[in-house]
């Protein structure tokens, strides 16, 4: 239902080959015809050739470094051949040309072996103890192109040997000896990732990959390098001599910390994940995943992990059973009246859909929302007039568009796929980012962005001024994506709406959090049932009814998560079923806290201990994305389905809970059973209910609150960095030390009038940061929001807001 | 016999002071400069490449043609890039032209800017020879100051700017390529080619790079008219050109000949090979190139001929070695030269040198048999023209064909267990020793 496919329209690109640009030649005597510009070494792909390489990587510049990938050309298609063997990894074919592979040239086949004769002259026998081993390029290509016997250690030849290894990051290990210097590292992050914290230094044989001794490679992106490292000289910290590829099984999956989507391959063994890789999905995220990606799935084997149901007596905590537990919710819930759902943004869409249908027929209340971060009415008015149901935008159109507008958003921390395909298009030349931020941000830098340095809250006036101004280039080629943080400045997602129609461009809205775009899509928000449904819409409540086979469904728009908060609060509302929700990520860390402590009765689905589950009634655990099957829908609405990685019993999806949980309150007259129990079940009654066909909400009429701009001290801007003290991020203490060290960035005239050490004081608090001077406005500061203590919400104030900035330690 | 010389670039160098522009301009200096600037552009490439002028830095590339190639319709600037890092063993003409006569490169810089229109240009001179970065950089200040270089040049409405820049020290930084990377500030490393860099150069823009020798050449050819340049020398390699002569001569040094001379006539010249000795064998263009014997002694020594003889005419660095000299000795000592100097970009050149010398060490001390002879030639025959540019192919030359032309004291070597040569006879100060 739900989940639809991006429409397949705008997607471009590599559908029809016009003839005209087919290239035909002739590869070990098979004619091929290849487009134009390919090289040789792929067009010998096509007729089943694999030719040995080591520094080709399709999505990498050609550099012809290890010459491993040399063929004979005896005609180069003009009648006259190389003399000399070619490196078919840089030669692009032509018409005509004859190509003679390892399969069919003794020449070639020499040289290759010569090559590879030399590449093993200098790298170590270790592989018994080498991580690649078993998967090893070198390896591999060392038995089909190679000689059996070393010449050179059987003449005494003496290798060039290193201390091992070096850390070149916290994460980062280079075991230098086994380098073959392809540069296929050094390049992914000069050309990919725009972080070259490393490169080749040294010459001759002692060339080696290196730092600058005060810079370790930090990039957000470093992991990768292991990954394309065509032998084992790059390993990680976390996964460095831990198994052995031949005992891993490979589940593909799909990554859960952000809205992006991408295709990872979980490698486990023995019932534990032992390390994630890129999956390869040209259309999503090519080959390349984050550090987060990659590295953070420790969380989910903490000790702090929940095993088993528990239930509060005389005041404590004590397990139970879960029949026990379902049915002591189901008369606890029952007990304590209204009730409302907070999931988080973290559920699949099969469990957000069985949160969303929970609320509705089981405790028949529209109080249900999925945000645990700041959020607005406005907002609620956007998702469901001009996100749920839609797919203009896709991965593929970012590379077409002339311009991408970034608002609210800064895609090298928060949707890092995001990042990698607009930096791509941007090296390409062909795509400009403009951003509305309050700086211009090293990711913007590397996009070669252009800033549009806007205070936080004028982000609406910011978007509004792109109509007039042509020199940006907003027109119906041009891409707005919209972040999750717009919520908080006033007017600006109705803004950025009207942008888009103003112009024509194409509108996205990029949440932070796996689960957000699903969460929009099967309902969980107070104005919006599953499918696209309008609450407000008689006609979708009936439609939905009847579909879920119930009476009516509550017809008044609910509450959304701060109301829900308030109401908990003020007694309005006295129940409270909470999935994955951080008081201290809400708009109001304090409140929700109160909320909690105040609601008559708490149902927590979790994952680990947290406040949450130390203060509620009733605590089921629940599983992680690795253990089981689910869906997550991308920013671009592109349904990412994956299977489970382990079958564990006692570790049961949210929407089991919540059925477990239904059937008890049905059983005690209170609604319906949710009529499923499995994750195959409750996608099929999805794909049943399907999307609405009826009138869409509609953003118009919406009164947004007016933004009163304060002259009174700095204006807090915060977003969270990639690699920051989120829970999703714990357990790899390598990986976290690759952040980015915490500081508060001002303008130069701030930076000046305080110094190096800033003391910020809101209304929740005062943190003290080291200051860096960036490109801001005099009365902005910026912080990471989650990179110390309990987070800048919790304690120091409401981005956006107001702050005092005074020098040193307060 | 001195009347076979043709001292042109080297005429000045005996004068006082000959790399003071005061010097240079009483022999008539800078007056090519304005006979090019009444010319157009055009009409100055026209007479380089009709004068036949094929480049000094050793591949003997058309230097005219090679002007050609810049796209005068790219909107980016053009740039003319000099190579002074001269740094091929035996080759010792830039480094001495510098010294002796910085002007003539300053004057020839000036006007082959002016044909391709570039309007900078970079002297890249091997940063281990300062004395001779002082020279240039002060003929260049010079230049400036007589009006022959920045804005409006002689009145012309021609501008051009120089830039000294000395390299830090890597052999590789003479190949064209590495050099144009080590000019931008990154390490010298060859590029890919293409594009080439008469199309995307220096910056990405389109440049052409000439050696030191070449663009010294060209106030003569404009002073005198391709015809007198093309009136010497043979039918395919017009002109003259600077012979360095090293080794175990009478008189080393720099004799500037027209192309086609024999190396006989270069002994001659040098007052013979060291007393009481005979060739044994030597080196066309430096180590780079294949070595020939005594047989070769009557080639003539330009483009045509020393390729005939399976080698290159390369920068005319002639290295004389007599009977005195251990063949397997020297290839060891240049192959050394070579993995020290190989840049680490591509496999074979960076591991094959690596193995080579380990290889050739192991003969020299005649240890092994003669099968290693062959995986020696073996591991040549793997570099020759594997590698990512022609650094590896001059490392294999001197082995090949030493081996070619030697075979017999390799495997002397062996035989004897040893090498069956006192180096100290081939020294300078052979038979001077004082004993205790």
């Amino acid at each position: 239902m739900t989940v639809s496919t991006p429409s397949t329209g705008s997607t471009g690109g590599s559908a029809e080959m016009d003839r005209t640009d087919l290239v035909t030649l002739t590869i070990d005597g098979v004619q091929v015809s290849v487009a134009k510009d390919t090289l040789v070494i792929r067009a010998a792909e096509q007729v089943g050739v694999q030719i040995p390489r080591f520094c080709d990587h399709p999505l990498l510049a050609p550099v012809g470094a290890c010459r491993q990938c040399l063929v004979d050309i005896p005609d180069a298609g003009n009648g006259r051949g190389f003399p000399k063997p070619q490196a078919s990894c840089t030669l692009p074919v032509a018409e005509g040309m004859v190509v003679n592979t390892q399969a069919t040239s003794e020449v070639a086949d020499k040289a290759q072996q010569g090559i590879m004769e030399f590449l093993l002259i200098n790298h170590p026998l270790d592989c018994p103890v080498c991580d690649k081993g078993g998967e090893c390029p070198l390896q591999n290509q060392a038995m089909s192109n190679g000689r059996g016997e070393s010449r050179f250690s059987a003449g005494g030849g003496l290798k060039r040997t290193y201390p091992k290894p070096i850390n070149i990051s916290a994460q980062v290990l280079l075991d230098r000896e086994r380098c073959v210097l392809c540069a296929r590292c050094t390049r992914f992050s000069e050309q990919i990732a725009g972080d070259p914290f490393i490169a080749l230094i040294e010459r001759g044989a002692l060339q080696q990959v290196g730092i600058y001794e005060r810079e370790p490679f930090d990039s957000y992106f470093s992991g990768n390098t292991i990954q394309i490292c065509p032998v084992g000289a790059l390993t990680s910290a976390d996964y460095r001599f831990r198994s052995r590829p031949f005992d891993l099984v490979s589940t593909p999956g799909v990554a859960e910390h952000d809205s992006c989507g991408a295709a990872i391959r979980i490698d486990h063994r023995r019932g534990r994940v032992m390390r994630r890789l890129a999956g390869n999905d040209p259309e999503v995220n090519e080959e390349w995943i984050s550090d987060k990606d990659r590295f953070a799935f420790h969380y989910a084997t903490e000790p702090d992990r929940l095993g088993y149901p528990q239930i509060r007596e005389d005041g404590e905590l004590r397990p139970a059973s879960w029949p026990e537990a379902f049915a002591v919710a189901a008369r606890g819930l029952q007990a304590a009246g209204a009730t409302g759902v907070l999931t988080g943004g973290r559920v699949t869409a099969e469990d957000a859909y069985a949160y969303s249908k929970f609320a509705r027929v089981s405790l028949g209340t529209n109080d249900v929302d999925f945000r645990s971060r700041p959020l607005s009415a406005e907002e609620a008015a956007f998702l469901a007039a001009e996100v749920v149901l839609r797919s203009e935008v896709t991965y593929a159109d970012l590379e077409s568009a002339g311009t991408v507008v970034l608002a609210g958003l800064e895609p090298e921390d928060e949707a890092a796929t995001i990042f990698l395909r607009l930096r791509k298009a941007t090296m390409h030349g062909t795509t400009r980012v403009v951003a509305i931020a309050p700086y211009a941000t090293r990711g913007l830098t590397k996009m070669s962005g252009h800033l549009l340095r806007t205070a936080p809250g004028d982000e609406a006036a910011a978007l509004e001024a792109l109509v007039e101004h042509a020199e940006h280039g907003v027109d119906s080629t041009a891409v707005i994506l919209v972040g999750e943080r717009l919520a908080t400045a006033p007017g600006a997602l109705s803004a950025a709406v009207t942008l888009a129609r103003r112009t024509g461009a194409r509108l996205a809205w990029v949440p932070r959090r796996a689960g957000d775009r699903g969460a929009v899509e099967t309902g969980c928000l107070p104005n919006l049932l599953p499918g696209g449904r309008p609450v407000a819409d008689p006609a979708a409540r009936v439609d939905a009814a009847a579909e879920w086979g119930v009476d009516h469904l509550p017809d008044a728009v609910g509450r959304d998560a701060d109301q829900i908060v308030a109401a908990l609060v003020s007694g309005e509302l006295g129940g409270l079923v909470v999935g994955g929700v951080d008081p201290d990520d809400t708009s109001d860390p304090a409140a929700t806290r109160a909320a909690i402590a105040a609601a008559s009765f708490v149902v927590a689905l979790e994952l680990r201990e947290t406040d949450v589950t130390r203060a509620a009634d009733v605590v089921f655990p629940v599983a992680p994305v690795a253990d089981k099957a689910g869906t997550f829908v991308t920013w671009e609405g592109r349904p990412r389905p994956f299977d489970a990685v382990f079958s564990s019993p006692s570790s049961l999806p949210d929407l089991r809970i919540l059925a477990g949980i239904a059937e008890e309150l049905a059983a005690l007259g209170h609604g319906s059973p949710l009529g499923f129990r499995t994750v195959v079940e409750a996608r099929a009654e999805m794909e049943q209910i399907g999307p609405w066909d009826g009138e869409r909400a509609s953003l118009d009429g919406l009164e947004t609150a007016p933004h009163t701009p304060s002259t009174t001290g700095h204006a807090l801007a915060a977003w969270k960095l990639l690699v920051d003290n989120g829970t999703m991020q714990d357990g790899d203490k390598a990986y976290r030390a690759t952040g980015r060290f915490p500081v508060a960035r001002v303008s130069a005239a701030t930076y000046d009038a305080h110094g190096a050490t800033l003391t910020l004081t809101g209304d929740r608090g005062s943190v003290t940061l080291p200051a860096e001077v960036a490109d801001l406005a005099d009365d902005v500061v910026w912080v990471p929001a989650n990179s110390g203590g309990r987070g800048v919400l919790a304690d120091l104030a409401s981005p956006g807001s107001r702050i005092t900035v005074t020098g040193g330690n307060a | 016999m001195t009347d076979v010389l043709t001292p042109v670039l080297t005429d000045n160098w005996g004068d006082e002071r000959a790399w003071t522009l005061a010097s240079y301009a009483a022999r008539g200096g800078y007056t090519a400069l304005d006979k090019a600037l009444s010319m157009t552009p055009d009409a100055v490439i026209a007479e380089v490449k009709d004068s036949g002028l094929r480049g000094r830095g050793g591949a003997g590339f058309p230097t005219g043609m090679k002007w050609g190639f810049i796209p005068q319709d790219n909107p980016k600037p053009k740039y003319l890039v000099v190579n002074a890092d001269e740094s091929e063993p035996g080759t010792c003409k830039d480094i001495p032209l510098m010294m002796a006569s910085p002007h003539t490169l300053v004057e020839g810089v000036i006007i082959s800017s002016y044909a391709i229109r570039a309007n900078k240009a970079f002297i890249y001179i091997r940063g281990e020879v300062l004395h001779v970065i002082r020279r240039v950089q002060r003929a260049v200040e010079e230049a400036y100051a007589a009006g022959h270089l920045g804005t409006d040049i002689h009145g012309s409405g021609f501008d051009l700017d120089i830039v000294v820049h000395a390299g830090a020290g890597a052999y590789i930084c003479g190949e064209e390529t590495a050099l144009l990377e080590g000019l931008e500030g990154r390490r010298g490393q060859p590029r890919l080619r293409p594009p080439f860099p008469a199309v995307a150069g220096l910056y990405a823009s389109p440049t052409v790079i000439n050696n030191v020798e070449s663009i010294a050449s060209v106030p003569s050819i404009i002073g005198h008219g391709q015809q007198w340049f093309a009136s010497m020398g043979t039918e395919k390699s017009k002109g003259f050109g600077i012979f360095s002569l090293s080794g175990h001569v009478q008189t080393p040094g720099q004799y500037e000949a027209p192309l086609g001379i024999t190396l006989r006539t270069l002994i001659d010249l040098a007052g013979g090979v060291r007393e009481g000795h005979e060739l044994k064998f030597w080196t066309p263009g430096g180590s780079s190139t294949p070595l020939l014997t005594a047989e070769h002694l009557d080639m003539p020594l330009d483009f045509e001929g020393v390729g005939a003889a399976g080698s290159m005419l390369g920068t005319r660095a002639l290295q004389i070695f007599d009977d005195t000299t251990c063949v397997v000795r020297a290839t060891l000592r240049w192959t050394e030269f070579y993995k020290h100097e190989s840049c680490g970009k591509c496999t074979p050149c960076r591991e094959g040198t690596w193995w080579l010398v380990q290889t050739l060490t192991a003969l020299e001390k005649g240890q092994g048999t003669e099968a290693d002879l062959d995986l020696l030639l073996d591991q040549c025959d793997n570099i020759l023209g594997r590698s990512f540019c022609a650094l590896a192919d001059g490392a294999v030359s001197p082995i090949m064909s030493s081996i070619k032309y030697f075979r017999d004291e390799y495997v002397a070597h062996l035989t004897e267990g040893g090498c069956p040569f006192d180096p100290a006879r081939s020294t300078a100060w052979a038979g001077q020793e004082v004993t205790a």
